[in-house]
């Protein structure tokens, strides 16, 4: 579903990936993990198209498609879904309203037809409650003074309304309590499919106790420098980033 | 600042005050004469005028400006802007065109007639109001309409009376040489009363013109009233404007100001708070895109303790469009517990476009509170990353945004359908700026 091979991307002049490969399949849950400032949080925006990384090198190929050549909302079209590290507060644009448009746009390139605000509703109630939470919440412009937890749960949401073949979820665990970390693990755990995609990213194994991976990856210095099974992250937590680290110091 | 007339202009405006106004009864004649005298002894605004600094009108004194013509109207089915409210007066170059205006849904309690109607039949019941709220003493456009207006409205709601929302649409016909027209209104808000005056100013044409228009606005103890302007003259047009408001124990006054048209726009807009308890909100909204100007003036008197006062002014920069706000707030000495809020948020969406962003307090008394901002930014790319990365398209999360950021303005608009018509009519016009 998704080939990256030998990927290198800048952010103002720096590069910060330095040749990533990596392949997922349908079906499976990769976690990509790391120190601060390997690469994690530039993979996942490289992904999802930010403007401000520059792609110096490398391809991604998505079901067959160059994403590479995408512009943001046609990835999202295509099916590629970033839950953000720190998601956006868009004062005066009701969720309820973006949720729409922005479901409707991915219909439309499915070749279905728009909700009217009626079935939307209908649809999105189900959605709520994947991630507990409450229809006020729809009413309330996009993140403008959500709480940490809240914004996580917002994301889930709206990937779970997006229904999306391949979710990006970058440090979603991160600033939630034990609590709201079971709520968005089993969120996730709920978008699990055969014909699904997750990649997540995280600094640490906590969230891989719920969203149990197929696949552990460690990105050091812009690479991924050792992939293994869920016991990969477990041999992390007890040993720390150091000893990968040493290893790409050379 | 005051000068003399030949000293700051080449006799602007002539023909026009070669031309006799209307002087009975005397009192209004007496007015006149001496906002004539005004006019003259400020002349049109200079450069070094600090009140004009960056909005430069001399240009309007080598324009031959002839009285409008008295005209028919126009055809203003499927007009956006001709529907905004149940109640519709048309004023076409000024004077009233009865076939166009819809006068039958009129609340009881609710007068609205024609100035001269109003001077010839009952100058009494206006005479206390008329030319002393507008500070045309120190205000050159607005001396001018005060020494020349023709036609005007009146708009009088009865003590405690709920009214159905008035139109007045004022309107510039197809027109031969450049014209002037000075619409003069006045609104008067009984006591307990509760109204929204609604005015658009529409060209049909797009020639040269000159629309200088002054409302004077009374709100009486604990009435509540709405004003809403909205300027959509043609791109030709010079568009000169002064709403004051006196509001009493009480009462609110609240302005929504939304600003598109005219290839130049002023706007000096305010309320004097004149008893313990008024308030004012001034909400204005404006757009400077291709080469437009748009200048507002903003102002809240606090003259009585315990006033409350909210303004916020947004606007769209586009083009080489250029905006002006500058706000003024003067707490009077004994005003105390005033507590005036002032925000003026800019949105630029090109490289040519220029803001001018000011406040200006003056404050004599020493319990109150005073709050101002401003800022003038781009759209917020990390939002617009955001909303593309779930699948909508780059131009409609542009839009998005900025109808958010118009919406703290145009959301205010108390009067459903004025609201819907005019950001309709404002997001088309913006996009096409957008897209030219």
């Amino acid at each position: 579903m998704l080939e990256i091979r030998n990927l290198h991307a800048s952010v103002g002049g720096n590069e910060i990936l330095k040749g990533v490969d990596l392949t997922v399949a349908p079906g499976e849950v990769h976690a990509i993990m790391g120190p601060n400032g390997s690469g994690k949080s530039t993979l996942a925006q490289v992904l999802a198209g930010r403007e401000s990384y520059e792609v110096t090198d490398g391809t991604v190929t998505f079901e067959g498609h160059d994403l590479l050549d995408l512009d943001p909302e046609d990835r999202a079209r295509a099916g590629v879904f970033l839950a953000f590290q720190y998601p956006v507060e868009i004062p005066g644009v009701s969720n309820v309203y973006f949720l729409r448009a922005a479901l409707n746009a991915v219909r439309k390139q499915r070749g279905q037809d728009e909700l009217d605000p009626i079935d939307f509703l209908a649809y999105v109630r189900e959605k709520l409650k994947v991630v507990d939470m409450d229809e006020s919440f729809l009413q309330r412009s996009v993140n403008e003074g959500f709480s940490g937890g809240e914004k996580k749960r917002n994301e889930i949401f709206q990937m779970a309304v997006l229904d999306p073949k391949l979710a990006i979820l970058d440090e979603t665990d991160s600033g939630l309590d034990i609590d709201a970390l079971k709520i968005v693990a089993g969120g996730v755990n709920a978008m699990r499919a055969k014909d699904r995609a997750i990649v997540v990213v995280t600094h640490y194994q906590r969230l891989l106790e719920y969203i149990v991976p197929d696949r552990v990856h460690v990105l050091a210095d812009g690479r991924i420098v050792r992939s293994g099974d869920k016991s990969l992250a477990l041999e992390l937590e007890k040993k720390g980033y150091a000893w990968l680290e040493a290893g790409v110091a050379r | 600042m005051t000068r003399s007339a030949a000293e700051s202009t080449r006799t602007p405006f002539a023909s026009l005050l070669a031309r006799p106004a209307s002087s009975a009864p005397l009192w209004l004649g007496r007015l006149r004469r001496d906002a004539r005298k005004a006019f003259d002894d400020q002349g049109l605004p200079a450069p070094g005028n600090e009140d004009w600094r960056q909005t430069n009108v001399q240009p309007l004194a080598t324009i031959p400006f002839e009285p409008a013509p008295a005209s028919p109207g126009a055809d203003l089915d499927g007009h956006p802007l001709a529907d905004l409210a149940p109640i519709r007066v048309v004023m076409a170059n000024g004077r009233f065109v009865p076939k166009l205006s819809r006068l039958d849904a009129l609340s009881a309690g609710v007068r609205v007639e024609c100035l001269a109607r109003t001077l010839a039949e009952a100058p009494q019941t206006i005479e206390v109001h008329l030319g002393r709220v507008a500070a045309w003493e120190r205000h050159p456009f607005a001396a001018l309409n005060t020494a020349l207006f023709d036609g005007g409205v009146v708009v009088e709601i009865a003590p405690g009376t709920t009214a159905a929302a008035v139109h007045i649409l004022h309107l510039t016909t197809r027109v031969e040489r450049p014209v002037a027209v000075f619409p003069r209104v006045l609104v008067l808000a009984g006591a307990g009363s509760k109204a929204t005056v609604v005015e658009s100013f529409v060209s049909i044409g797009p020639e040269v013109t000159l629309t200088s228009a002054v409302t004077e606005i009374v709100v009486d103890e604990n009435a509540q009233l709405d004003h809403v302007k909205v300027q959509a003259e043609s791109d030709a047009a010079w568009h000169v404007a002064t709403i004051a408001g006196r509001v009493a124990k009480d009462g609110r006054l609240a302005s929504h100001n939304v600003s598109w048209g005219a290839r130049l726009a002023r706007n000096d807009i305010g309320a004097v708070l004149d008893g313990e308890g008024a308030s004012c909100h001034l909400y204005g909204l404006y757009l400077a895109d291709g080469t437009r100007h748009v200048d507002n003036h903003t102002w809240l008197d606090h003259a009585k303790p315990h006033c409350p006062s909210w303004e916020m002014y947004k606007g769209i920069l586009s083009g080489s469009g250029k905006a002006v706000f500058n706000g003024r707030i003067v707490v009077r000495e004994g005003a105390q517990k005033t507590d005036a809020k002032q925000s003026n948020k800019n949105l630029i969406l090109s490289d040519g476009g220029v803001v001018y962003t000011r406040p200006q307090l003056e404050i004599y008394a020493n319990d109150v509170r005073c709050t101002h901002g401003a800022t003038i930014g781009r759209l917020d790319e990390a939002a617009l990353f955001y909303l593309r990365s779930r699948g909508i398209p780059a131009r409609q999360a542009r839009d998005l945004l900025l109808h958010a950021f118009a919406d703290d303005v145009l959301g205010k608009i108390p009067h459903e359908g004025a609201r819907a018509a005019v950001g309709r009519v404002l997001f088309a016009r913006l996009a096409r700026g957008l897209e030219a």
